[in-house]
């Protein structure tokens, strides 16, 4: 190919990705953490709807920074997170509005949104301790328990510094207060089976193997690896149990959403967000994605409710949030990675 | 008199280099602002030690190993004759192709405790559980040295069997003839000979395996990327991750400035004469056993095995990995790639050619910031990228409303224009690089009998130096191509919306420990590698 023409090709390539800016005029703009293909299909169902077209752009490392740099042009309208510490992050770096609604505030629990309304949850998933379910089976447990002697060598996590694992310890330091949260870190450490590494499923498959006994992963998981016809054997080689039933609750984590600030397309975004809290949205999140409705009176999907009702931690995740840093410095601290 | 055309010429590859090397600036200078966070302190008191000896240890073992795998092999193949030569020569670089981390995935998924490896071993000799036997954990620093350096020795191997080829046979004949064995000939003279190259592959793998994040994470490892990462994702503190970017950029340029130094009177030029290839020695008994068995052993497991894998999971998962958009996201990938490795192609031209014509320290200035780029994670460089450009398009949008224009977005930094331009920085190393040790050894001597002749300098270039240097031009092309096609981290975060590439595709899968589902993609990935590649070659064959 001559250069002229790859020049003029890319020209054209350069120029259709701005035209796409402005064709559309009802459309809505998503920067989301969470995988495109586990929203799309709720995303599709909202074009249905209100002819509104949805653009996504996936990635989970750094959209915090681009939206923070594209500053006041910014394209994106709504950020969707994993996890409550970026919704924080996103909330005080002051890229965010509020949203006044009457339907997010019916469909939402109040300790599932911001106070001033910056940010909203719109799933919870819950922190589980997997135990094998031929070497233990079901339990009774608490997070305090994997630090116990008796633990030594038979507990699985994935990396110290993942925000699922993060927020876990910002909540036991919120708990405990940071000094009980180190010591109590640094037993874990010890009773580790082997150096935290892969994600919440490899540690399932890690008890399958008999590498350990217990496992810490986020509930919805499972569903997915049963799902999967591959990891089908993995998952049913463990028991799931909600930890600190009887103490402090299990550590909820959220998925949730905010409202940019200089969100171009703001109506839309608004819609996109009420949408999400909604009958059919939370609907599609609990059958699709085993995770916890927010919306009190949708139902969690059958297997999921076929694990059992349970308490989770009253602690306001704003709380939690807080201690994100703190958490982070005690997981260097301790080297629980190395 | 100095025509305006000159003074074009002189600050072209001043204007190059600016672009590529701004972003980095910005993100240096972003390393001085003040932190309140003192996370950089918390890093000093905790981690910050293990983390840069394991950096140092990582490098220093895929060095080691890549130099095991390449510099025989390239010397086998440019100096001996044996079965299957023509094969192995140009299929030695196919590795290039893979993704590391895909290969780090693949063999994770074949000797991790339920792999098949293992699971043989178990019935094989009757054991019961992990306590029955020892079997070398791959999740370490060690699996990582391995599979980076499978992944990363042809470029090293690439430029040596270049040098090896570009060498007067005649002077290892002399060697010989003056009584030296061949191991010893070739330790004094083709080895010295070839130490240019040698620096520019190493320095190229050294640079690759700093900026990795994908494959050591995946492995468990933690390097001083970890905490690039950790202080800017987690800690929320960009100046910390700078500062620690450019700590090691800095110790890069010292480590490379040194080397460079070391051999600063070594000049060494092509002659007309006899070549190693027409004094091949054939290798016969158990040396030609031996030196088959390795390369071959080279090529299964950095090649044939892992894309074996692929290929086996990609049929038993065909019907539900193929869809309508993997065309699409194959067309992306490939019109990405092509742009990226056009440019880089040219401006490995405009900065190697700029230090032919005027040679000095500012030239050699501009070929070092030029390829700084290489050596810092993917997405340190895409937000390094972000920071001047969001700059521009902030300004050039408030300009637009001040003379009464509506705004008209981000037309730099929200289109395809500033994946190109992250990609060239982290990409134009590897063109200027292989650019540099091809024209190093055009004799100069041809530039002043082609300029004493009456021709400018333009034309020598053109039809002097370009034409002997078209092997190193189509080397620079599809390895940027190739490197394009891979490249993760810097598409996921500066893409436009609704724009995958196979990579990014690949990832979503790879993600959630899905590789069965990603094996469709990732070998397209391979193969559209592996097109240009071997068309290039065919055409190389044909021209010799």
């Amino acid at each position: 190919m001559s250069p002229k023409k790859l020049f003029a090709r890319s020209a054209a390539m350069i120029a259709l990705t701005t035209a796409s800016f402005s064709t559309f005029a009802e459309e809505v703009n998503i920067y989301s953490f969470r995988q495109a293909f586990l929203i799309e299909p709720i995303m599709e169902k909202f074009t249905e709807q209100t002819g509104i077209k949805v653009n996504i752009l996936f990635a989970n490392k750094g959209l915090i920074e681009r939206v923070k740099r594209e500053g006041e042009l910014s394209p994106a309208d709504v950020v969707l997170t994993t996890d409550i510490s970026r919704l924080v992050s996103l909330t005080s770096q002051d890229l965010t509005q509020p949203i006044q609604s009457e339907k997010l505030n019916s469909n939402i629990p109040s300790q599932y949104r911001d106070p001033e309304n910056q940010w909203f949850a719109l799933t919870t998933r819950v922190r589980n301790i997997y135990s094998s379910s031929e070497r233990i089976g079901p339990v009774d447990i608490t997070y305090q328990d994997l630090a116990k002697p008796e633990f030594k060598g038979k507990i699985c996590t994935r990396s110290g510094k993942h925000p699922y694992n993060v927020s876990l310890v910002a909540s036991v330091i919120a708990h405990e207060g940071e000094a009980n949260a180190k010591v109590w870190l640094e037993s874990v450490k010890a009773n580790l089976a082997r150096k935290p590494q892969g994600n919440d499923r490899a540690q399932v498959k890690a008890v399958k193997d008999g590498l350990c006994d217990y496992a810490l992963g986020n509930n919805y998981y499972l569903g997915k690896m049963l799902a999967d016809p591959k990891q089908v054997s993995w998952a049913e080689a463990v028991n799931i149990n909600f930890p600190n039933q009887n103490t402090t609750g299990s550590h909820v984590n959220v998925s949730g959403v905010v409202l940019t600030k200089y969100a171009p397309n703001k109506a839309n975004a608004i819609k996109l967000i009420e949408f999400l809290s909604d009958d059919v949205a939370q609907q599609m999140y609990a059958e699709v994605n085993y995770e916890y409705p927010v919306k009190v009176s949708v139902q969690p999907s059958k297997l999921v409710a076929s694990w059992g009702q349970f308490k989770a931690d009253t602690l306001p995740l704003a709380e939690i949030a807080k201690q994100h840093q703190a958490a982070v410095k005690l997981l260097d601290e301790v080297k629980f990675d190395l | 008199m100095i025509s305006n055309k000159s003074w074009f010429y002189k600050l072209l590859p001043w204007g190059v280099t600016f672009l590529l090397v701004m972003p980095i600036i910005a993100l240096v200078m972003s390393a001085f602002s003040v932190d309140e966070s003192s996370s950089f302190q918390h890093l000093i008191d905790t981690v910050l030690f293990d983390y840069t000896f394991t950096t140092l240890k990582v490098i220093a073992g895929v060095l080691l190993l890549s130099f095991c795998f390449a510099l025989p092999s390239a010397w086998f193949i440019s100096c001996c004759e044996f079965p299957s030569r023509s094969i192995l020569q140009w299929a030695l670089m196919l590795p290039l192709a893979l993704p590391p981390y895909i290969v780090a995935i693949v063999y994770t998924d074949l000797l991790d405790f339920s792999g098949p490896v293992q699971q043989f071993l178990r019935e094989f000799m009757h054991w019961q559980s992990v306590s029955d036997y020892y079997f070398p954990d791959i999740r370490t620093i060690y699996g990582a040295m391995v599979i980076l350096a499978l992944a990363l020795y042809p470029y090293l191997y690439l430029l040596l069997r270049s040098a090896f080829l570009g060498q007067s046979g005649g002077l290892f004949q002399a060697a010989r003839t003056l009584g030296l064995s061949p191991f010893q000939a070739f330790r004094r003279v083709s080895f010295p000979l070839s130490r240019s190259a040698m620096a520019v592959g190493l320095s190229l793998i050294a640079m690759e395996t700093l900026g990795d994040f994908a494959t050591v994470n995946y492995f468990a490892v933690h390097t001083l990327t970890t905490a690039v990462y950790d202080t800017w994702l987690e800690l929320g503190s960009l100046t910390t991750a700078a500062k620690i970017s450019s700590i090691m950029l800095l110790a890069l340029v010292i480590f490379i400035g040194l080397e460079g130094h070391s051999r600063r009177k070594q000049k060494i030029y092509q002659r007309s004469g006899a070549t190693h290839t027409d004094l091949r020695f054939e290798l016969i008994g158990w040396r030609k056993f031996s030196v088959l068995a390795f390369l071959w052993g080279l090529l299964f497991l950095a090649f044939i095995l892992p894309l074996s894998v692929l290929i086996y999971y990609a049929f038993s998962y065909f019907a539900v990995s193929l869809n309508a958009q993997l065309w699409q996201y194959t067309l992306n990938s490939f019109w990405l790639a092509s742009i990226v490795a056009s440019l880089a192609l040219l401006i490995g031209l405009i900065v190697n050619f700029y230090q032919r014509l005027a040679p000095g320290l500012l030239a050699k200035t501009c070929i070092r910031l030029s390829s700084l780029g290489y050596a810092v994670p993917g997405t340190v460089v895409a937000i390094a990228v972000l920071i001047p450009f969001t700059h521009l398009d902030l300004w050039f949008n408030r300009q637009l409303v001040e003379f009464g224009f509506s705004r008209v977005g981000l037309i730099f930094s929200g289109t395809l224009f500033i994946l190109v331009i992250g990609y060239l920085v982290r990409f134009s190393a590897i063109a200027v690089g292989s650019i540099g040790s091809s024209l190093e050894q055009v004799a100069p001597s041809l530039d002043l009998a082609s300029r004493s002749l009456g021709q400018t300098a333009g034309q020598t270039i053109r039809r002097v130096n370009l034409p002997l240097i078209k092997k190193g031009m189509l080397t620079a092309f599809i390895l940027v191509f190739i490197e394009a096609m891979k490249e993760l981290p810097t598409a996921l975060l500066l893409r436009p919306f609704n724009f995958e590439t196979l990579a990014t595709y690949v990832y979503q899968f790879v993600s959630d420990e899905m590789i069965e589902y990603a094996a469709l993609p990732a070998l397209l990935i391979v193969l559209m590698g592996l097109i240009p590649f071997i068309v290039v070659n065919r055409l190389l064959e044909k021209a010799s």
